[in-house]
């Protein structure tokens, strides 16, 4: 476990290097923020009677665009499949550590690291904001909890997914077309695209048999009360069922792929 | 300019040798975007107009706005990698060589599978004409092909732009993306949807308003204003400042020495 650790601690260590790219990046994501809220609130000016309030959307875009690195599945490694493509895999191989393990610490680290460095200053920022866009505290001490949890597990979730894409890499060899898959639907699928509440409804009941929406809009919709405590409850067994699947099949399908390993010379 | 389709055929040639990878990325271009469009029609569905403006009135400026990025995107792909080009320095090779700067750094790189979302971008194109049933006049014509030729423009002029500037920070700055993607995100809603002061930025510094909105309103009927079909040429003196920064960034330039 605990060299583990260290793998996770090096890769943070090595996401905080790039501070001009967080910045950058914060201010790339603030624009977008302000601009789909914008685009939202032209539609609802003559029509404001929707499932969801304009006022939760604009919480929803918020927590989107501040915890863009842990809800987005291009996030892309291009060392880890460089390693795959170039046959460097054999070293990774050669140490004593479980794969898996190993590059799921990595692509966490990543995560955790650019999550803290734009997460919070978009956060503070949107709280600062003038009101209708602002973005307010949780609906209550209860939605605050649950929304930790449940984020927790969301990007325990948006991981074992992301590491899906690297272990196809193994077959296809290039990462553009599984990227490009899990970016267009699973983006979509997610709600990341169009809030799921304003999805018809065959579309919603698509949403909730696939894992994605677990991993983004149900945090974001127990922060801004859409999703009462009851269903939220429900909601973290479907997460917790989710991450048994994903993380074991992902572990099995990875071993698998290792046997047909073959490096070639060179 | 022979010169330039001799660059455009050997980039092509080469890419045409990976072909899987080709067809895969282009139908990845297609598909990105498509997602956008569905999205799109599904909002639609909730709500019947976006401030007066109705679903294929919004395609069709989307459709518009695609075609150019896509074939700006095709073309200037040289700009907007710009970056790498001065870190490995091989600008300092295209500086040798006897043709202009801006000539070669075009030809230094073609993106041919942004064919894909081009298709999709002609695709929307067409059918929201074909359901606006425009009745067409030469002025309409004439506002549609300058809409999409001046924002090749304007996006070009974006592009060199964050190219110039790298002449300063070597670093490829993500910052220009704001102007690039969240322009073409932002043009695919007419940008009178917006709030005023965006309106004034993105009309007068940032000239997506001349070259997408206003001939929108002439074709769409929704102002009678001939001048409007003559504010995409806006996009050409957009360039000018985009092109004086280009040569003092080259004024400028040292050589990273890799």
């Amino acid at each position: 476990m605990k060299q583990y650790y260290s793998f996770l601690r090096l890769s943070i260590v090595k996401g905080l290097q790039y501070k001009t790219a967080a910045i950058a990046g914060i201010l790339t994501q603030f624009c977008f923020g302000f601009l789909f809220i914008m685009i939202f609130e032209a539609f609802y000016t003559h029509q404001p009677t929707q499932p969801i309030s304009l006022n939760q959307i604009i919480q929803m875009v918020w927590l989107q665009q501040s915890f863009l690195v842990f809800i987005m599945l291009w996030h892309r490694d291009s060392e880890l499949y460089n390693m795959i493509t170039t046959g460097n895999i054999c070293y990774e191989l050669c140490r004593p550590t479980n794969l898996y393990h190993h590059w799921y610490a990595r692509l966490l680290g990543q995560r955790l690291s650019g999550a803290f460095l734009r997460c919070l200053p978009i956060l503070l920022a949107a709280l600062l904001m003038p009101e209708p866009y602002k973005l307010h505290l949780p609906v209550s001490l209860t939605a605050m909890m649950l929304f930790i949890v449940t984020m927790i597990l969301a990007l325990i979730i948006i991981v074992g997914l992301s590491m899906l894409i690297y272990i196809s890499i193994f077959y296809t060899l290039s990462p553009a077309g599984s990227f490009l898959l899990m970016a267009v639907f699973g983006e979509f699928f997610a709600g990341l695209t169009i809030p799921i509440p304003l999805m018809p409804l065959w579309l919603q009941r698509i949403c909730n048999l696939l894992p994605f929406r677990y991993a983004s809009d149900l945090p974001f919709r127990i922060y801004n009360g859409h999703i009462g405590t009851e269903e939220a409850l429900i909601s973290i067994i479907i997460q917790l069922f989710w991450i048994i699947i994903i993380i074991g099949g992902g572990k099995i399908w990875m071993g698998r792929s290792l046997k047909k390993v073959i490096v070639m010379g060179g | 300019m022979s010169l330039y389709w001799k660059y455009v055929k050997v980039h092509f040639m080469s890419q045409m040798s990976y072909k899987k990878s080709f067809i895969l990325l282009t139908i990845g271009q297609f598909f990105v975007p498509f997602m956008i469009i569905i999205s799109m029609y599904l909002l639609f569905q909730r709500f019947d107009h976006i401030m007066g403006w109705t679903l294929y009135e919004v395609a069709l400026c989307y459709g518009v706005i695609n075609l150019g990025y896509s074939i700006c995107e095709c073309f200037s792909r040289g700009f907007d990698t710009f970056s790498s080009l001065i870190r490995n320095g091989n600008f300092d090779r295209i500086m040798l060589r006897p043709r202009g700067t801006i000539l070669q750094v075009f030809g230094s790189k073609f993106e041919f599978t942004r064919i894909g979302r081009f298709l999709q971008g002609l695709m929307v194109f067409i059918i929201s004409l074909y359901k606006l049933k425009l009745d067409y006049t030469i002025w309409i014509i004439l506002a549609l092909t300058l809409m999409i030729l001046c924002g090749i423009v304007v996006f070009t002029g974006i592009y060199i732009i964050g190219a110039s500037l790298c002449f300063y920070t070597v670093e490829g700055i993500e910052i220009v993306n704001i102007f690039t993607d969240g322009g073409r995100e932002m043009s695919k809603y007419p940008l009178g949807i917006y709030k005023k002061e965006v309106q004034k930025i993105f009309t007068l510094i940032i000239p997506f308003g001349m070259i997408n909105y206003y001939p929108l309103m002439y074709v769409l009927g929704k102002s009678h204003k001939l001048v409007h079909v003559f504010y995409p040429l806006y996009g050409f003196i957009f360039l000018i400042p985009c092109l004086l920064a280009w040569y003092r960034g080259v004024k400028h330039y040292k050589s990273t020495g890799s």
